[in-house]
């Protein structure tokens, strides 16, 4: 089935995302959005700061680093140090004095990785607070009025988000619940004007459910589409196939997000499948176990086999740690009770990922992408026959084959 | 070998320049100063980029034996150097046996021969003044760089009762060579420290500080104008009530450690206020973040809350330090020493 736009309920909606090249044989775009904070290039990656701050790295780090947009949690930021002391503080941008641009996911995730304290029902999700056990109840209004006070650039619904790995009555109910949601977050939003709510696709893993999703939501007037639901513990075939799904049903001319992506390999892979934005708290929260991301997969630095290894973690890097450390300094320092070895490896970390989608955008631009792809997975896995299965399918459903 | 040259001594207080440091010997250090703490050759909490960011860093670094001496065989194959492998090329390094911060009892100090380095000569003898003034006449007559004054550190009620040893034992050391004392921090103790002819110091205080989630506050500007001095006479008023009434809630949650120089940013006081640590503070921090930010990254121990404090509590402190040297150079020591004691209570 064809792309379904309706043209006339999308006349007026923004247009926050200019395409700038697309591959000729995948879905893959490059572009720019331009939102209040500044515009951003696609594809991006966006490191995730929870709870006002990314993981002990200072925004002047962070934006050094050429990052121009990052994420805060709703829920996390809602129970400390909540919405109206944000507010005075000038919304999330004056509290942790970022400058450019904040994505707030909505507390929708919460509701899965917290499911133990929560309940849903169709009022919003009931949340019972880790801290001193008091209730709260987070409705599609009351997150975005939180979000409001946030102020971010692009704000989430609130969705009914299941685990991916639940089948089930379950999961249609979540995906009518969450068009029902959107349709009561855009009514509550009140800074349009000033911040972009996107909607977020569910239906689980089931294709028909998605489809339906898929037609409902973009007939709904939102500056962004994000795909949601997946990347939980699904497997990386049936992953794919829904990623592939939404984006070949989302309008062209609107970012697509593909939520809680990160793991080199799927970003590349989610590229070519038509995916503008990714967030993800891996490379952020790997990089506190002292693992270090390169090209090649990741080094485990604290093991015994970089403690004489002078090298920096990689030649071609540009960060700050790889221009003045060597993996046996981060080695011994990974040993020592000094924080400062996790902030070189979240730097590293995040540079890594910057770097990776500029060199994507770069490829796509100068129309090499496949070629770019073909290396990358080269690189990662030695011979393109090793490449994971999955990736292999993924990529020739959209004309890109590895030899 | 490096020389002191001293400019002055008021009252027992030396003013002067360290030369021939470093490895083309075109280095100099100004005393009275402090070191920048490491752990594991790194300052706690802070990467090269942060460290950078703060104004006045010292000079000198200190690396401590016993976080490195388990390296020793990665840094024997390294060959190119302990500043170079720690990511400090440029800096001058002083490598003590111990951590000022994980103690160890004194007396436990033994020399160690390292080539290309100057040696240090360390002086012991307990609480005993026979012993002291033979360590001191002793070691004195070896060709050591300068001295190390070892066993004055403790709790403040010990060094106190130490600082007439302290002065004896000076009185037998050298002028022209520096004397450095381990384990003493605090912005009073430094101070009485000076006076009895101590010259550098370590700057593990601001590190112990941040630790415990606090930010120093204390001020080492001696002579303010007569506007600033009302701001921060009613400042200043409005702290000292506030951590008379806190040190004893304090006491009774067992952090006894904290001082009359810093305020304790976990406190819910500091949840809505959006000013600097110190006003008019020209650190990274105090330039771009507020008390409520802080507050708020210590209650959800995240861990920009050590990096940011980290950062303030050094300036803080190194600016302490140039204004020591400042005060010597004109003179005001006393006014300096008034003002700090002021804030010791």
């Amino acid at each position: 089935m064809a792309a379904a736009v309706n043209p006339t309920s999308l006349e007026s909606a923004p247009r926050i995302m200019r395409l700038v090249a697309e591959c000729s044989r995948s879905r893959a775009r490059a572009g720019e959005l331009r939102l209040p904070h500044g515009p951003v290039a696609t594809p991006v990656f966006m490191p995730v700061g929870t709870q006002a701050t990314m993981k002990g790295i200072t925004a002047e780090q962070l934006d050094a680093l050429g990052c121009r947009i990052c994420l805060g949690n709703t829920y996390h930021l809602g129970l400390r140090p909540g919405p109206e002391l944000i507010q005075k503080a000038h919304g999330l941008h004056g509290f942790m004095n970022w400058p450019h641009n904040l994505l707030t996911d909505s507390g929708g995730f919460q509701m899965v990785s917290l499911v133990s304290l929560s309940e849903v029902t169709e009022e919003g999700v009931r949340f019972r607070s880790p801290y001193d056990g008091d209730e709260t109840l987070l409705s599609p209004e009351k997150s975005v009025e939180i979000q409001n006070a946030l102020g971010s650039d692009i704000i989430m619904q609130l969705d009914d988000v299941v685990s991916s790995t639940v089948t089930g009555p379950r999961v249609e109910e979540a995906m009518y619940r969450s068009i029902r949601w959107l349709d009561r977050c855009i009514a509550a939003h009140q800074r349009p004007d000033k911040q972009n709510l996107f909607a977020i696709i569910q239906g689980g893993l089931d294709a028909d459910l998605r489809a339906t999703c898929l037609e409902e939501m973009t007939k709904r007037d939102v500056p962004g589409f994000a795909i949601g639901g997946l990347s939980g513990g699904e497997s990386k075939g049936q992953f794919w196939r829904m990623v592939a799904l939404s984006t070949s049903r989302l309008p062209k001319d609107k970012p697509r997000y593909l939520m809680g992506v990160g793991y080199a390999t799927d970003l590349v892979v989610c590229v070519a499948l038509g995916c503008d934005m990714f967030d993800c708290v891996f490379p952020t929260r790997t990089a506190r176990f002292g693992s270090a991301l390169v090209p090649t997969g990741n080094l485990q630095l604290k093991k015994k086999q970089y403690e004489k290894d002078f090298r920096p973690i990689d030649s071609n890097c540009t960060c700050p740690t790889c221009q003045k450390h060597s993996r046996a300094f981060l080695h011994a320092l990974l040993h020592s009770d000094n924080t400062a070895a996790l902030h070189h490896l979240t730097v590293h970390n995040i540079a890594y990922q910057l770097q990776l989608m500029s060199a994507v955008r770069a490829s796509i631009v100068e129309k090499r992408f496949p070629d770019f792809v073909r290396d990358f997975m080269g690189t990662m896995y030695g011979d393109p026959t090793l490449c994971p299965t999955w990736a292999t399918e993924a990529l020739a459903s959209v004309g890109i084959t590895l030899r | 070998m490096m020389k002191l040259n001293l400019t002055k001594v008021v009252n027992g207080c030396r003013l002067g320049k360290i030369k021939n440091l470093g490895k083309t010997g075109d280095r100099t250090m100004d005393i009275p100063a402090c070191l920048l703490y490491t752990k594991t050759g790194s300052a706690p909490h802070l990467t090269h980029q942060t460290l950078h960011t703060i104004h006045g860093v010292p000079a000198m670094a200190q690396l401590t034996l016993s976080s490195l001496a388990e390296h020793h065989e990665v840094l024997a194959e390294y060959k190119e150097g302990i500043g170079k492998f720690i990511g400090m090329p440029e800096s001058l390094l002083y490598c003590s046996l111990h951590d000022p911060v994980s103690p160890c009892p004194a007396g436990y100090v033994t020399n160690k021969v390292l080539q290309k380095s100057t040696v240090i000569g360390v002086i012991e003898g307990g609480d005993v003044m026979e012993e002291r003034l033979r360590s001191a006449r002793e070691t004195a007559k070896r060709p050591v760089g300068g001295f190390l004054l070892d066993g004055f550190q403790g709790n403040p009620a010990t060094l106190e009762t130490r600082l007439y040893l302290l002065s004896s034992v000076t009185a037998e050391l050298p002028e022209d060579k520096p004397r450095l004392i381990c384990g003493v921090s605090r912005p009073d103790e430094v101070l009485e420290c000076i006076e009895r002819g101590v010259d550098i110091f370590e700057s593990f205080f601001p590190y112990q500080v941040t630790e415990r989630g606090c930010a120093l506050t204390f001020s080492f500007d001696y002579q303010p104008n007569p506007e600033e001095t009302l701001l921060q006479q009613n400042g200043t008023q409005e702290e000292i009530k506030y951590v008379d009434q806190t040190k004893k809630i304090k006491t009774t949650s067992c952090n006894q450690e904290m001082t009359s120089f810093e305020i304790n940013l976990k406190e819910k006081k500091y949840q809505e206020d959006f000013d600097p640590l110190v006003r008019g503070c020209s650190c990274y921090c105090c330039k771009n973040h507020t008390r409520a930010y802080i507050h708020h990254l210590l209650v959800t121990n995240e861990l920009l809350a050590g990096v940011l404090l980290m950062m303030h509590n050094f300036e803080h402190y190194f600016g302490f330090f140039h204004s020591i040297r400042e005060a010597l150079k004109s003179d005001r020591l006393a006014q300096l020493k008034e003002l700090i004691c002021r804030q010791a209570s």
